[in-house]
């Protein structure tokens, strides 16, 4: 066991793992925004538009989109590294759920702030940037969350393009040693270990935009209640009070 | 009932005998200048099947401070928010001053008003909401700077200056720093009222702006609203549903039913004696409850 854990090629992999979910996950949030913004406008061409990204790539597998980029594209002359066809199609993947996020979170900002904006005379681009978008990012927190840590886990179909992630590494490792399940054992450990630090990440820029939005009760409250609860039905908790 | 076509040409006093100006301390932070009024000429709207307002005309003066009774659904709410452009006109045509709201003159007839002609109408027009929708991501110093600065564009030092004379005038100058969840009700309502006047709009819609308060703050922001009324000469437009309110701000109540005008003249008499049946009834109702 202590051969597997040591063994820096799992370490390694971890990095690269990480390496390219941050990537991904900025080239999804860029997508997200710039479609979800387009989905949400008043006029009629944008939403198309933005309906389409949706539509094309929430449709199609990761996985498909990435043999395409990495097998396909250079046939007709269009080469990426293996890293670059791995970020483009779990980027554009996730950057069209990300775009419906950012869509529906927009359009919940209640009405009424929206008319708030109009008696005040904005124009629409103070009313999406001043009020509406800032009131809508904590509400885009939580399935980002979600969508971060499925992005994560998503990394794992680069192995099969020969990007040397954490579960490449991990193929390696039990060819070499040939224990297969140890290796995976420690291997699933490493995923979750990450997932629940991007779920902190989630969790702090929740409670961050919170008390933005004066909806904080939290800090204290967290405290309180913790000690009985745990820290499992916090958010629960602290989202309701005003 | 009086034909609708009489309403146009209501005579409403240019200054009902000599409105009381009060000067109070806060004076300097009110919108004076010259009111324009409001006239509405056959407007149409519909939601759907439901036909809210038919052929609508009525007149308002400028600086008359007018406020609209009747049930639910008559269509007095919706006649603030077509003035506020938060609905948009089926039909007929809404003036302010001697431009038509949703319109732009085109030849010798009106097309449909673009964003840029209703951002300039909306110049004029301010209005205070049941539910105050002030926004939660800002302070409310910020709340009352954001539109003076982006959409006026005074420097900051003005608008934070006439952010603080208007707070002053509501009583919340204590509250500058604070955020919008941590006011009651009343203080929200009296820092949305700030915030409509800091646009210096030159009309005024009031619609419900009580009605989510509890009872014991409910009289503070009418009295704040009633010194502001006759402090300023903006022309007002109020839905109210409470009858003191109507009877101290208004020099004219319109009563409305089914999208029409079923009685207007002055508080004294609707309230005193009210000619047509439907508006006993409704009054009956009210003062019932």
């Amino acid at each position: 066991m202590s051969e597997i854990i040591n063994s820096p090629l799992l370490w390694k992999g971890a990095v690269v793992t990480l390496q390219l979910t941050l990537y991904s996950a900025v080239l999804a949030l860029i997508l997200a925004f710039f479609f979800g913004l387009l989905g949400s406008s008043r006029h009629g061409w944008a939403r198309a538009i933005g309906r389409f990204y949706v539509e094309f790539f929430r449709g199609l597998p990761a996985l498909v989109l990435m043999f395409w980029f990495f097998y396909s594209l250079p046939l007709v002359g269009i080469r990426f590294e293996t890293m670059v066809a791995g970020v483009l199609a779990l980027g554009l993947n996730y950057g069209a759920y990300g775009a419906e996020v950012v869509r529906g979170s927009i359009n919940a900002v209640p009405t009424a702030q929206y008319e708030a904006t109009v008696a005040l005379n904005m124009l629409p681009r103070q009313r999406m940037w001043r009020v509406l978008l800032p009131q809508a990012v904590p509400l885009m927190l939580p399935p980002f969350g979600n969508l971060l840590i499925e992005l994560l886990k998503a990394t794992a179909i680069v192995s099969l393009i020969t990007i040397s992630d954490l579960m490449f590494r991990a193929q390696q490792l039990r060819a070499s040693t040939g224990k297969g399940t140890e290796v995976f054992l420690v291997v699933l450990v490493m995923y979750f270990v990450m997932a629940q630090i991007l779920q902190l990440l989630i969790r702090y820029l929740e409670r961050r935009s919170e008390r933005i939005l004066g909806r904080r009760p939290r800090r204290r409250a967290a405290t309180a209640i913790a000690g009985t609860t745990g820290t499992g039905s916090l958010s629960g908790v602290g989202g309701e009070g005003s | 009932m009086p034909s609708s076509d009489t309403m146009s040409e209501v005579p409403t006093p240019e200054d009902p005998q000599g409105a009381p100006m009060d000067k109070t301390a806060a004076d300097g932070a009110l919108p004076h200048g010259s009111t324009p009024g409001i006239r509405f000429e056959k407007v149409v709207k519909r939601f759907g099947d439901n036909i809210v307002l038919r052929e609508l005309n009525f007149t308002v003066a400028p600086g008359e401070r007018v406020t609209l009774i009747g049930p639910s659904g008559s269509g007095k709410t919706t006649i603030l928010r077509l003035l506020m452009t938060l609905e948009k006109l089926d039909d007929g045509v809404i003036w302010i001053g001697d431009r038509p709201l949703w319109h732009m003159p085109r030849g010798d007839g009106l097309a449909p008003a673009n964003e840029k002609h209703l951002h300039e109408m909306r110049k004029q027009v301010g209005m205070v909401f049941q539910q105050f929708n002030l926004f939660p991501n800002m302070n409310v110093l910020r709340n009352l700077i954001e539109g003076p600065v982006r959409v006026l564009g005074l420097s900051k030092d003005e608008a934070v200056e006439r952010a603080r004379e208007l707070l002053d005038m509501v009583g919340l100058v204590d509250k500058i720093d604070a955020h919008p969840t941590q006011l009651s009700g009343g203080q929200q309502q009296r820092v949305a009222i700030a915030r409509a006047l800091a646009m210096q709009p030159k009309v005024l819609l009031l619609d419900e702006v009580t009605s989510a308060l509890d009872p014991e703050l409910v009289v503070g922001v009418q009295d704040l609203l009633r010194d502001i009324a006759r402090a300023s000469d903006l022309t007002l437009l109020c839905v109210t549903h409470e009858m003191h309110f109507a009877k101290d701000i208004s020099d004219r109540v319109l009563m409305f039913d089914k999208g029409q005008i079923v009685e207007e003249g002055p508080p004294e008499q609707i309230f005193g004696e009210p000619t047509e049946q439907r508006t006993r009834d409704f009054l009956q109702a009210i003062l019932a409850t």
